[in-house]
């Protein structure tokens, strides 16, 4: 007899830990998309945030201030990522772009240390984590409010993209960067404001995803769960982002539920690679990614 | 007063003049670290060093070190990575009056085993390590103290059985144990079902992948399973991901046991109010109110020479486990020096201190940790020793002792590390000890 | 006047081989004789292991275009396979296993190499991911491979050739110089053949190489396979020469992405590259917490030592991206370029090859 409420369960649990992944990627997407680089460093930037936040708030500073200069901090590091690591890499091949990251990741994660300690943290966010019942199935509050929250951070990025100067000027340099560049834009300030937006993705990831794990160091580790979230929904599509955490996060669970037990269980860090690549074949770039030919 | 002090410098010099005479030995022993203090597992690599390194001190400033020889120690990061603990031994292990080898760290000992064995000094793998390393006829340099992880299962199945109201009550419950996807998650896996077997329970083993920061669809799993206990086999982030995802589901987190790996303060504070009433073994109580601690605050704290840089730490469970590793070292030089002599010792003298390490509660209350640890009773074929486990309960701020101190049941694993013991002997090429082989070698 | 065979040996003998033969006889000759067994056992044997690997790596990266952040997976499945090979078949020569295990990850590595044939960059960068997770997965969940050892951690057996033991820090050091030496030069007569040819073509345009008739599955698949099984072999001697223990832990992401560094900094393409990049990844971080800790051991603990030499190392990393994108390759032949000029001021321009 198959277990149709047990089913739904994992499915909701699923997609709601896909709105987590949703959030992480689409801090890679929105720097894939303007400069072509694979940012690595997403991950340390995470922690950061959520790291300088705990510190300040355990340290009595209350807690939106603490956001606000955790805020400041994200930005100035973005704008100083592009000064200092981006600008002077300019035409480099996207591999040399990749593997910049991964030193920026090191540098990151080392300063964050340096700077806050090894100790692990709890945050609390004051979202009580009692599931309450629907239908017979257990809801988590907590995932929901992060669900409302990355839906809110998207709906903020479309908006900001379609109305202001600088988004149309994002589009533009992601459409061709030599024709924004023809045309005028500044691509630095293009790159800054990018590394800005990802800046935050990283503060709001880090908080929910800190309070799901505790701040500590494995928190940078969240950015493997990505990875298939990108693959599957296309490097260079916010949508695909979303709609390839809930996609992975939902397959990912019932993989675990349903086949993991045949195989011994424990199939879940690789089962959603395994998927994405199962739909790559037969469409290359992903669900929304733009058909691109490129060379490494 | 200025004349006493120009004498003493005079009967220094004069000290030093005949010290010169004798041979450059200084009557030192040194303990090489492989500590973490960077990385995933940082959390507990400082507190465990910090702990270690806190008792040197106290018996260095207190005692003026072990019977005159003073303890030295040199510290080398590994980050708990198996190839740069490998690079510190063949950095350090030259050095004179290597005592033993203390890596906190399964793979970087296993990778160790091999050459200690071959350079005859001790390699101390508290808590953890190689479970047939018990068996000191194959293994005679590597000692799993105090509990090894067969042990550590029977005493968590002993605890819910007291829970229960005894053995018998356990036949028809609904055991899980979640255990971390790596060689140490799994090494309990046949243990659980002898003993499942044993007493009648039914059991569920479920793997959380590596590192364990989703784990929804195993909770899921495990509510469906309508189990009694879980048993936590945890991991770093594994730990608070899994009290949380338990108070997701519905679980109730007192009905959840965690094991040695997943008992300290880094694995509740993260999880928050999920963590209250959450139980976990352990072989050293946690908490500052032992002697051997207040000595340590008083003396080596007040000295401005203690290794934690946050003073809330002191006492907590890593520190106090660096603690009793501080005693157990110390106590086992202390036993090979009666017998060898008041001085530098070799590997393999100091090997022979730890096959007599032998403390009854008696002598642990002397040396101010009552409470902190129970006994422990080494010998040559024993490298366990016999050790006693308790279980404490996160009440939100700190852990609280909620049981007696509780054998495992040792006699009914002996049977599977004698036999995993002699397979290792075979493979290897190596003569079974007996007592008669115990002697050091010259 | 010079005879054509004695010119036909001075050209044959030129700066390059000169240089190679001087290191050669120092690697043979000098190092197993004055070098401490620190030195031997801790640095060097892991260096020849890991430039390997990353020898392994450039051919798929550097030299047919294909990247991979599966290299640990290979690393496994090579010491893996040993073991097994020697376990389970006790007659069987530790050389032939040796072999046998480049085969097995030579396949591993063509299976997981199947995505390349419709993916390009990132895309496929990414699902070699999968390999790298299935690997250590299937390791640690099938007892089977770790001979049901109860916590999944193998010991190496100890290594003998032929019935030469390559016992002690002098041994095995000496057998992984000479598994490199035989590897490297295997390597860079097969790019110099066609199928090196069709690998650059590859690289270079993919569909130019097809239309000049490079057979593409082929030669991707090939590429896949070939440096797989260097990192296979590479993997046997990390786990036998160097740990001389094996756990799938050890075979995790960063060393995949630690390899990749190797023929980044070094300089893709190269083969020299690959061990400058290896000598600078293993070597320097030792180099630095030994000055580090012998410079400010005192003032401060081992942990914020080692976080400061993180950053140092991370920014290094980024320094030399920017300074020096062609890798430290380029940078040590610009070096000896101009001392070559100024030594012997040239009549003709050199030829670059």
């Amino acid at each position: 007899m198959f277990d149709y409420q047990f089913f739904i369960e994992v499915l909701v649990g699923g997609l709601l830990s896909g709105v987590m992944y949703s959030l992480v990627a689409i801090g890679f997407v929105l720097i894939y998309k303007t400069s072509g680089v694979l940012n690595f460093a997403q991950g340390a930037m995470l922690l950061f945030a959520a790291l300088t936040f705990v510190s300040l708030v355990e340290r009595g500073v209350p807690f939106w201030l603490g956001a606000g200069v955790t805020l400041v901090i994200m930005v100035a590091l973005g704008v100083a990522v592009e000064r200092v690591v981006l600008r002077p890499l300019v035409n480099q091949s996207p591999m040399a772009l990749f593997m910049a990251t991964l030193g920026l990741s090191y540098v990151i994660e080392g300063a964050a240390q340096l700077l806050w300690g090894t100790q692990v943290h709890g945050l609390d966010l004051g979202i009580k984590d009692i599931p309450f019942e629907v239908g017979g199935v257990l809801i988590s509050q907590f995932d929901l409010f992060a669900a409302a929250i990355a839906g809110t951070l998207v709906t903020a990025f479309a908006l900001f993209f379609r109305y202001t100067r600088t988004g149309l000027a994002f589009r533009a340099v992601a459409d061709d960067q030599f024709a924004a560049l023809a045309v005028g834009l500044r691509l630095s300030r293009v790159w800054a404001a990018v590394w800005t937006a990802a800046g935050v993705v990283a503060l709001v990831a880090g908080l929910l995803w800190g309070a799901r794990l505790g701040v500590q160091f494995s928190l940078s580790l969240v950015v493997l769960k990505a990875l298939p979230v990108l693959v599957l929904g296309g490097f260079d599509s916010v949508a695909g982002a979303i709609v390839g955490g809930l996609l992975i996060g939902a397959i990912e669970k019932l993989a675990e539920v349903y086949v993991g037990p045949l195989l011994g269980g424990g199939i879940e860090a690789w089962a959603a690679y395994v998927v994405a690549l199962a739909f790559l074949l037969l469409r290359p770039s992903g669900l929304f990614g733009q058909k691109l030919v490129e060379r490494v | 007063m200025l004349l006493s002090k120009s004498l003493r410098t005079a009967a220094l010099a004069a000290a030093l003049a005949i010290g010169a005479a004798l041979p450059v030995y200084a009557d030192e022993q040194f303990f090489p670290l492989q500590s973490y203090r960077v990385g995933p597992y940082a959390a507990g690599g400082t507190g465990f060093f910090g702990g270690f390194i806190d008792y040197l001190n106290l018996v260095n400033i207190r005692d003026g070190g072990v019977n005159g020889v003073k303890l030295t120690w040199e510290e080398g990061e590994t980050q708990y990575e198996v190839e740069r603990g490998v690079e510190v031994y063949e950095r350090l292990k030259n050095h004179p009056g290597v005592a033993a080898w203390n890596p906190l760290s399964v793979g970087i000992a296993y990778a160790m085993i091999d050459r200690i064995t071959k350079d005859k000094v001790p390699l101390i793998t508290i808590n953890h390590g190689r479970t047939d390393s018990t068996d000191g006829r194959v293994f005679p340099y590597v000692f799993p103290l105090l509990l090894n992880p067969y042990s550590e299962t029977s005493g968590i199945v002993n605890y819910i059985a007291t829970r229960e109201g005894g053995t018998d009550k356990l036949k028809g419950k609904k055991i899980v144990v979640l255990y971390h996807g790596s060689p140490y998650g799994k090494e309990t896996i046949p243990i659980y079902q002898l003993l499942a077997d044993k007493y009648g329970f039914s059991l569920e083993q479920i793997e959380v992948p590596h590192p364990g920061n989703e784990q929804q669809s195993q909770w899921l799993s495990i509510r469906r399973a309508k189990a009694d206990y879980v048993v936590l086999r945890g991991w770093g982030v594994m730990n608070p991901v899994a009290l949380k995802t338990a108070q997701k589901v519905g679980f109730p987190v007192d009905h959840i046991i965690g094991n040695v790996w997943s008992n300290s303060e880094e694995d509740v504070i993260p999880a928050g109010d999920a963590a209250k009433g959450y139980v976990a073994i352990t072989t050293q109580a946690s908490g500052a109110e032992y002697p051997v601690l207040q000595e340590i605050i008083k003396t080596v704290y007040g000295a401005g020479k203690g290794n934690l840089d946050d003073k809330k730490r002191i006492g907590s469970v890593y520190h106090n486990l660096g603690i009793v590793n501080g005693i157990l070292n110390v106590e086992a030089i202390r036993i090979a020096q009666q017998k060898f002599g008041k001085r530098t010792l070799s590997g393999d003298e100091v090997r022979w201190g730890f096959e007599h390490l032998q403390l009854d509660p008696a002598r642990v209350e002397a040396l101010g940790a009552k409470g902190l640890f129970h006994s422990i009773n080494v010998t040559w074929d024993n490298h366990e020793g016999d050790g006693r486990v308790t279980f404490q309960q996160w009440d939100g701020v700190k852990w609280k002792v909620v049981s007696d101190w509780i054998a495992p049941d040792w006699a009914s694993l002996r049977p599977t590390i004698e036999k995993s013991a002699a397979a290792y002997a075979a493979e290897h090429n190596i003569k079974i000890r007996t007592s008669d082989d115990t002697a050091v070698s010259e | 006047m010079t005879t054509p065979i004695r010119s036909a040996a001075v050209r044959w003998f030129t700066p390059n081989r000169f240089g190679l033969a001087v290191l050669l006889i120092t690697a043979y000759a000098v190092i197993p004789f004055a070098g401490s067994d620190y030195l031997l056992d801790a640095v060097l044997t892991p260096f020849l292991a890991l430039a390997l690997a990353a020898l392994g790596l450039n051919l798929l990266t550097g030299y047919a275009g294909q990247v991979s952040l599966g290299s640990a997976a290979y690393l496994a499945v090579g010491a893996y396979a040993a073991y097994n090979f020697n376990l389970r078949l006790p007659g069987l020569p530790f050389l032939a296993s040796l072999v046998a295990a480049g085969f097995v990850a030579a396949a591993v590595g063509i299976v997981f190499g199947l995505p390349s044939l419709r993916l390009r960059g990132f895309y496929l960068a990414v699902s070699t991911l999968a390999a790298q997770f299935f690997v250590q997965w299937a390791l640690t969940k099938f007892g089977w491979f770790s001979n049901n050892n109860p916590s999944g951690v193998i010991d190496a057996p100890p290594l003998a050739v032929a019935g030469l033991s390559f016992s002690g820090a002098v041994g095995r050091y000496v057998f992984s110089l000479t598994v490199v030496v035989v590897a490297t030069l295997l390597g860079t007569r097969l790019l110099r053949s066609q199928v090196g040819r069709n690998f650059m073509a590859l690289r270079d345009h993919e569909v130019a190489a097809k239309v000049i008739g490079v057979p593409l599955l082929r030669t991707k698949l090939l590429a896949f396979g070939v440096s797989s099984f260097l990192i296979g072999v590479a993997g046997v001697l990390w786990a036998f020469a160097y740990l001389r223990t094996v756990e799938p832990a050890g075979f995790n992401l960063d060393r995949s992405f630690q390899i990749l560094f190797m023929i980044i900094i070094g300089g893709l393409a190269s083969i020299r590259g690959a061990f400058l990049g290896a000598a600078f990844i293993v070597v320097f971080p030792l180099l630095l917490s030994r000055f580090g800790a012998a410079l400010l051991g005192n003032v401060f603990d081992s942990g914020v030592l080692e976080m400061s030499q993180r950053i140092v190392i991370g920014a290094l990393i980024i320094g030399l991206l920017i300074a020096e994108p062609c890798g430290l390759i380029a940078l040590v032949d610009r070096v000896a370029d101009k001392i070559r000029r100024r030594v012997f001021p040239p009549q003709s321009r050199p030829i670059h090859n």
